[in-house]
């Protein structure tokens, strides 16, 4: 639903966007050049505009990431979304105040309209059947709506000359962020921050447990009242360089991404003011680059990107990075089947030790399928020093013999101790023992050799290879 | 017999009303639980034992009656209460290590801004080795069992050291050697002259665990001793049904707001 409304709101922004030509602000001095010469300009931090374009983007970046962490293990990712519309009647009325752009009026208004968008919300909740998603809908809505209508009347009183400041609220741009702005900014990102840290502890036992919380004397109303004030704040103070469509995202992605790569709330946070400030500044970057591309979008997109990288790529619980540890275990585990063919051929046939020699076509014929999959992992096996190949026979070395008898150890000793310790009868523990072997850790092989008492038998009558016989 | 002396109970309910959005979840709660017993909240689904638990902690209000903690008020007392909430009352994929719950039972004494120091640690860590669980402190709570979860939960309310423990279905999920080693310790707190009480969802356990037992459906059915209340007749009166009309005059009564 939130998406449809969405997609409005955006038809009707650009449906103004389109009334007259967008204003294109621009970071710096726009000058002819290629984009080799825009990236050394960036680099050398010359250009005044661009200096406070970075300023903002490390300030407001940082406190979205903070603010964000909070929103995202919350999960009022939604309602960030939600507030971050509201604000905008009350950047419109801070701008009718005194008809230019004054930082601090249109801070005070939007502020104001945030908490109030957050108050109707939870009356709607409170005191009627609508559930909170629908209510996030309709004020997020209609407060876009009236918002929309005020910069179109002022728009119409004023020309639009004076849109210019105004506009940027819209879809963002950190270009226009002067230096006024910038003093602003700062005492508020040292305020949140301050704020933050004192109250760290408590903001962490509410967000993880309310109701325990309530039980340790926490003022819980309050503080969610304090986070809800500072969490619009946030959204303000980024509204100019992001814009009210996207300032969100600003909320939520860079948190996101931190959750997915810390497991503790400090480091996350750590993380997450991190990932804003590089979003924020690599937005600036491509937006120069391009000499006039909105900020907003830029920034948004680089979170995103570092977002998948998240995904896919995080050492815990990362797509490919999890892909990529299961084709190991897969090629360990097909490793290990081929070193336990050999070692059952020689059990069988002679003696399992180093140095007999093997037909290879002889060992395939003992075991069905897959015989292309069995040489290369013959090969792999000669490569990794287990066994020699020669003449189309293969013999184990002295350590391809320790691993293979280490697998038939794991195998026949956890048979056992399925047969007699989890009362599995002895014809069914042979599928369970084939997955389980490749996953015991000598430590758990150690742990069950000294609880079974270092058995030699397995519950079909076979040697369990000990150790230090070869 | 010996004087009783102080003797505001730990726990002392009168006349209490609760509705949740208008449905009257209790009606007419009146009783006093002295210090230091066991007491098991024993009832059928929707009888109102969390509701209860709830409501003496300030989390759910209620529309008549009051509630005294050690003969003073909730503001007061609030820090004498350790409160167990239920298992799935929280996000479990939360980031936060077993320590880091566990160390939030040491706020109260901490006031506002302080982080813990190193007393508040071994008290943390003292009450993680009474619920077995000190090797898993630095872990994330997300990788813990059921048990293992309900058992950081409990370790937490140690670490609160309170005088009157609630605990919601403490041992909901968890497995029988662990409910043993859970009782062991709430025997182990009510010797320390400290009151529990406990909502439980097992009859079959819940006469030899509590010393007093509490049958709750929608009003109190009865409380006492254990071996005076736990009778076939009183158990077929908790759990033979809602009494129909009074949950329908009741909650014509709050409709009304009369």
């Amino acid at each position: 639903m939130n998406k449809s409304f969405r997609s409005v709101f955006l038809i009707f922004a650009l449906y103004f966007l389109s009334i007259d030509q967008l204003y294109a602000a621009r970071i710096g001095e726009l000058v002819e050049s290629n984009s080799w010469d825009q990236i050394k300009r960036f680099f050398t931090f010359s250009d005044r505009g661009l200096q406070l374009s970075l300023i903002g983007a490390l300030l407001f970046g940082s406190v979205c990431g903070l603010t964000g962490s909070f929103i995202v293990v919350r999960r009022m990712a939604l309602f960030g979304d939600a507030i971050s519309h509201a604000v905008l009647p009350g950047v419109a009325i801070g701008f009718m105040w005194g008809m230019e752009k004054d930082p601090l009026a249109i801070l005070v208004g939007a502020t104001i309209a945030g908490l109030l968008g957050s108050v109707l919300v939870q009356a709607i909740v409170r005191t009627s059947r609508i559930k909170q998603d629908a209510a996030l809908g309709i004020v997020l809505a209609s407060f876009f709506a009236v918002g929309l209508c005020l910069i179109r009347m002022i728009q119409n009183h004023e020309g639009a000359s004076k849109m210019s400041g105004l506009k940027t609220y819209l879809f963002g741009d950190v270009a226009v962020i002067d230096s006024s702005d910038i003093m602003t900014m700062s005492v508020i990102v040292v305020l949140t921050f301050v704020l933050f840290y004192f109250l760290y502890r408590p903001l962490l036992i509410v967000s993880f447990d309310r109701q325990f919380a309530y039980s340790l004397g926490i003022p819980v109303r309050l503080l969610d009242a304090v986070f809800q004030m500072f969490l619009v704040i946030a959204i303000v103070i980024s509204l100019q360089a992001v814009g009210v469509v996207l300032v969100s995202a600003m909320l939520i992605i860079p948190a996101a991404t931190a959750y997915l790569l810390a497991d503790r709330m400090n480091k996350m946070i750590f993380l997450a003011i991190i990932i804003g400030v590089i979003s924020a500044i690599l937005g600036v970057f491509f937006s120069f680059l391009g000499s006039n591309l909105p900020t907003g979008p830029f920034m948004v997109i680089s979170s995103s990107l570092l977002f998948a990288m998240a995904y896919l790529f995080s050492p815990k619980n990362g797509r490919i990075t999890n892909w990529y540890r299961y084709l190991q275990l897969k090629s360990k585990v097909r490793k290990e089947n081929t070193l336990k063919l050999i070692y059952h051929y020689l059990e069988k046939n002679a003696e399992a030790k180093e140095g007999v020699n093997i037909e290879v076509s002889e060992l395939l014929r003992t075991s069905k399928g897959d015989t292309k999959g069995k040489l290369s992992s013959l090969r792999i096996l000669e490569k990794s020093g287990s066994i020699e190949l020669e003449n189309k026979k293969l013999s184990l070395t002295n350590l391809g013999l320790e691993q293979a008898s280490s697998i038939v150890r794991n195998h026949r000793l956890w048979e056992l101790y399925l047969t007699n310790e989890a009362n599995y009868a002895a014809d069914h523990v042979h599928d369970d023992a084939e997955k389980v072997e490749h996953l015991l850790s000598e430590e758990k092989v150690k742990e069950l050799e000294l609880f079974l008492d270092h058995p030699t038998v397995d519950p079909h009558g076979k040697p369990i290879p000990g150790r230090g016989q070869v | 017999m010996a004087e009783i002396i102080d003797n505001s109970p730990a726990l002392e309910i009168h006349d209490l009303i609760v509705s949740y959005q208008k449905k009257p979840v209790l009606y007419g709660v009146d009783i006093a639980i002295p210090e230091g017993s066991m007491v098991g909240v024993v009832g059928p689904n929707g009888a109102g034992k969390s509701t209860l638990i709830k409501t003496v902690m300030g989390l759910v209000p209620h529309s008549h009656g009051w509630v005294k903690i050690f003969g003073g008020d909730l503001k007061n007392s609030i820090k004498r209460i350790g409160y167990v909430p239920q298992r799935e009352s929280v996000d479990w994929d939360f980031p936060v290590s077993v320590m880091d719950v566990v160390l939030m039972g040491c706020y109260g004494g901490l006031g506002l801004h302080r982080r813990p120091g190193k007393k508040e640690k071994d008290k943390a860590s003292e009450a993680l080795e009474k619920v077995g669980l000190e090797a898993y402190s630095k872990r994330q709570i997300s990788n813990l069992s059921g048990g293992q979860q309900q058992r950081v939960f409990l370790a937490r309310a140690l670490a609160q050291e309170s005088d009157l423990y609630l605990m919601d279905e403490p041992f909901a999920g968890v497995d029988a050697a662990t409910e043993v080693a859970i009782v062991e310790l709430l025997c182990q707190i009510r010797d320390q002259g400290k009151t529990l009480i406990v909502v439980h969802h097992d009859l079959a356990t819940a006469r030899e665990y509590f010393d007093m037992i509490l049958l709750l459906n929608m009003r109190v059915v009865g409380f006492g001793k254990t071996e005076n209340v736990f009778n076939a007749e009183l158990l077929q009166k908790t759990y033979g049904g809602r009494l129909t009309a009074l949950s329908e005059i009741a909650d014509k009564l709050a409709r009304e707001k009369i």
